[in-house]
């Protein structure tokens, strides 16, 4: 026996229900407005992700960001370099540049940064693929090796905000952190 | 007797047997049904390994348990995602084809020597690739992002495994030309079977991209290569990953169908508009890749918005109209089946005895619910720089997978086994309640992940207090509740799956013999079920007040979490 014939051989003649067209263009009309809501946000909206992307050689990225530390770091009263938890602090200038490495297995270096003040962010990886991963705040970044990524970041709030890493990158991947700490 | 041999058809090649099914009235092929016996054999035992994976993996990332060593804690977490993401998924999409062209259709499996090379060739993938994971030098997760490099055998399993799949992706569009060429059928397929092409062009989609990426990194790994573009790979290694996912919504959405055909009686509200849904899918979920690429350098905008979004989301839209047209379908059926009181006798007089229907509409709205509305809201442009690799992703994609398509899946094979298998299923009792507890560990899994990644849980993580690390960081409590919750949850779906698993084997070794005289189903089908299923053709007339509620409620809450996400956002630090 065979399959039994089509009730209507010309389905695609037949009209559409009201219910069905009704919710077509619900779903039509709602997608059209997500669609425009994101492109809306870059004019309305403080939170677009920047797409300053140059590629680097990764050596080459790790280089800048310690002459970045060396320039900018936090002496006390003695002279010595302070840090965090044994991270190197670093306080850049108000609206300067600012690096973040991150490698196996630390974000490097532990940053001062002043609150309501924007800087420019370069993120990049010596090594592996990893996840900056902003805490509590949620921000989070995919970070490749050789491709520099800038970005301009505003901290709104004060207080020690952690780094952990988001992107599995071995056998130390979860005691990878880093931090930055933010002042008035 | 009910096992009739007709001979050959129009053919004369090598003698080909078929039988009559004697709930149905279905020609089933002996071949046919052999390759999906095989092909759903595997599936379930690569569940049963992958599932045990996903238990070990949730324990461990339960804080007060942590069972598992660092080590083995990301070992096993890559044989998780492979054997249950790849494996078991791909195997049963495999049976489905083959059931929704030869078994819908009535027609003569294409070339059964090619599609059993292609189960050889899948098995060898599979076990090649659990062999090159547990062996300890391929713990870079089922995602493989270079450079950090696998062992060869790794890359190389998942190409075998993936040229099997394409093999067998191949037999069922030959058997569509042979169900044509030789008449099993007159007009245009079933919508089942239409779904099911839908999802075989995706995967052929799929396969390819894989194919592009995981050649050359297999190059890569043994030296020839020197060195593999990270964004690249991650670009075209998600059109094989993320479209992946797009082959098991076409495949369970027209399960969706099916169950409710066979089970209820339910006809589409009208072939054309779900139709023209599946059409979307394969016009435009190819463009997800662009889902993992939001928070990465190096994309433009525009790219992301176009791609992101499905081209508008025509294609979310697509899923959308599924979301009415299969509740819309069973409301129709059971109005003329007589439940005709109040907004709601349709639904609360369903057979929810019958686990086929049971985990069928659990599958629905999970699916829509928790998989479909969080997959929007990560894959906006701006909002995903709130979860992008927190443990929310995963929390979106197992209320997709697991307590979409994975329960789905089961839901069938309770109708697969005693048609395909001519075995009852064994204990009924049992049966009845297998959907719901695998459904609302699956539900609580995705939940309560979804909650600890809103509070900055990262995923694949061991140790989410920090221990070890040189600069501390406190996670609020809230976070660890949750990763406790989703223990419980997993230990609750893992009981669920664990069952289903016996019950199957069990079933299909020592179940009722269906093959005499009189045999009764446990679960019984709808009278004309079967007709329905193979039928084409719209419901005439129809009103759908409850139907309307379900969507109702959806919309709202996707307008609101919508709106909620965007908040959120807005309270971050200021990306100017």
């Amino acid at each position: 026996m065979s399959i039994n014939p089509p009730s209507n051989r010309l389905w695609w003649k037949e009209p559409i229900h009201g219910i069905e067209l009704a919710w077509i263009i619900i779903a039509f009309l709602w997608g059209v407005f997500m669609f425009f809501f994101m492109i809306a946000w870059h004019f309305i909206g403080d939170q677009n992700l920047s797409t300053e992307t140059y590629r680097v050689n990764p050596d080459k990225f790790v280089e800048q960001v310690e002459e970045f530390a060396n320039e900018y770091q936090v002496l006390d009263a003695s002279g010595a370099p302070m840090d965090i938890a044994g991270t190197l602090l670093v306080r850049p200038p108000v609206g300067g540049d600012v690096y973040i490495l991150g490698r196996l297995w630390e974000w490097w270096p532990a940053l001062e940064l002043k609150k309501d003040q924007s800087y420019r962010f370069h993120l990049s990886s010596a090594d592996w693929q990893h996840g900056f991963s902003l805490q509590p705040v949620n921000i989070n970044i995919s970070v490749h090796p050789g491709y520099e990524h800038i970005l301009t970041l505003t901290p709104t709030q004060t207080g020690d905000f952690g780094i952990v890493c988001n992107e599995f990158c071995g056998i130390g991947h979860h005691t990878m952190t880093g931090i930055i700490r933010v002042v008035e | 007797m009910t096992t009739i041999d007709h001979g050959t058809v129009g053919y004369t090649g090598p003698q080909v047997r078929y039988r009559t099914c004697p709930f149905t009235g279905r020609r089933i092929e002996r071949s046919a049904e052999l390759l999906i016996r095989a092909n759903a054999v595997a599936a379930v035992v690569f569940l049963a390994v992958g599932g045990f994976f996903g238990l070990m993996v949730a324990l461990t990332r339960w804080p007060a348990v942590q069972l598992l060593p660092a080590e083995w804690f990301y070992l096993v977490l890559t044989g998780h995602g492979a054997n249950v993401l790849l494996f078991w998924i791909i195997f049963f999409e495999i049976a489905v084809l083959y059931f929704a062209s030869a078994v819908i259709l009535g027609s003569r499996l294409a070339t059964p020597r090619f599609a059993w090379l292609a189960f050889v060739l899948m098995i060898a993938g599979a076990v090649m690739a659990n062999y090159a994971v547990l062996k300890g030098d391929s713990t870079v997760m089922f995602t493989s992002y270079p450079p950090m490099m696998a062992e060869h055998w790794f890359y190389l399993s998942l190409i075998v495994f993936a040229v099997g799949a394409l093999i067998g992706v191949f037999v069922f569009f030959g058997t569509l030309v042979v169900a044509k060429d030789e008449q099993t059928y007159d007009g245009s397929v079933p919508l089942v079977t239409f779904g099911a092409i839908t999802a075989a062009i995706i995967a052929v989609f799929t396969l390819a991209a894989g194919a592009i990426i995981l050649i050359p990194t297999w190059l890569w790994s043994l030296g020839f290569i020197s060195s593999i573009d990270t964004l690249m790979y991650k670009l075209v290694w998600w059109g094989m990953g993320h479209s992946s996912q797009q082959i098991n919504v076409a495949a369970h959405i027209s399960i969706w169908y099916a169950i409710a055909a066979m089970v209820v009686g339910a006809k589409p509200l009208s072939e054309k508009v779900s139709r023209f849904a599946f059409l979307m899918y394969i016009l435009f979920l190819q463009l997800a890749s662009a889902h993992h690429m939001l928070a990465e350098p190096g994309m433009s905008s525009s790219w992301k918005i176009i791609n992101t979004s499905y081209m508008m989301y025509l294609a979310v839209m697509a899923s959308m109209i599924h979301g009415l047209t299969v509740p819309g379908a069973i409301e129709a059926a059971q109005r003329r089946n007589g439940f005709t009181r109040g907004m709601f006798e349709w639904l609360t007089k369903a057979p929810w005895g019958n686990p086929a229907f049971s985990g069928m509409f659990m599958s629905l709205v999970m699916f829509g619910f928790i998989g479909g509305i969080t997959g929007v809201i990560l894959g906006t442009e701006q909002l995903n720089v709130l979860m992008h690799n927190t443990i929310y992703v995963p929390g979106h994609f197992h209320g997709t997978v697991v307590a979409g398509t994975t329960l789905a899946f089961m839901a069938m094979t309770y109708i697969v086994v005693p048609l395909i298998f001519q075995r009852d299923i064994i204990w009924p009792k049992l049966a009845k309640l297998q959907p719901y507890l695998f459904g609302i560990g699956a539900g609580g899994i995705s939940l309560f992940m979804m909650g600890a990644g809103t509070l900055g849980v990262p995923r694949r993580h061991w140790d989410i207090s920090l221990t070890d690390a040189a600069i501390p960081y406190e996670f609020a409590p809230g976070a660890y509740l949750m990763m406790g919750l989703n223990g419980m949850a997993a230990i609750l779906a893992a009981t669920g799956g664990l069952l289903f698993v016996v019950l199957i084997v069990a079933s299909v070794l020592a179940g009722p013999k269906l093959d005499g005289p009189g045999a009764k189903l446990a679960f019984p089908l709808h009278d004309g079920g079967a007709q329905a299923v193979s039928e084409y053709g719209s419901e005439p007339h129809f009103k759908l007040p409850g139907t309307i509620m379900l969507v109702s409620i959806f919309f709202f809450t996707f307008v609101l979490y919508y709106f909620v996400n965007w908040k959120y956002l807005s309270d971050l630090w200021l990306f100017n």
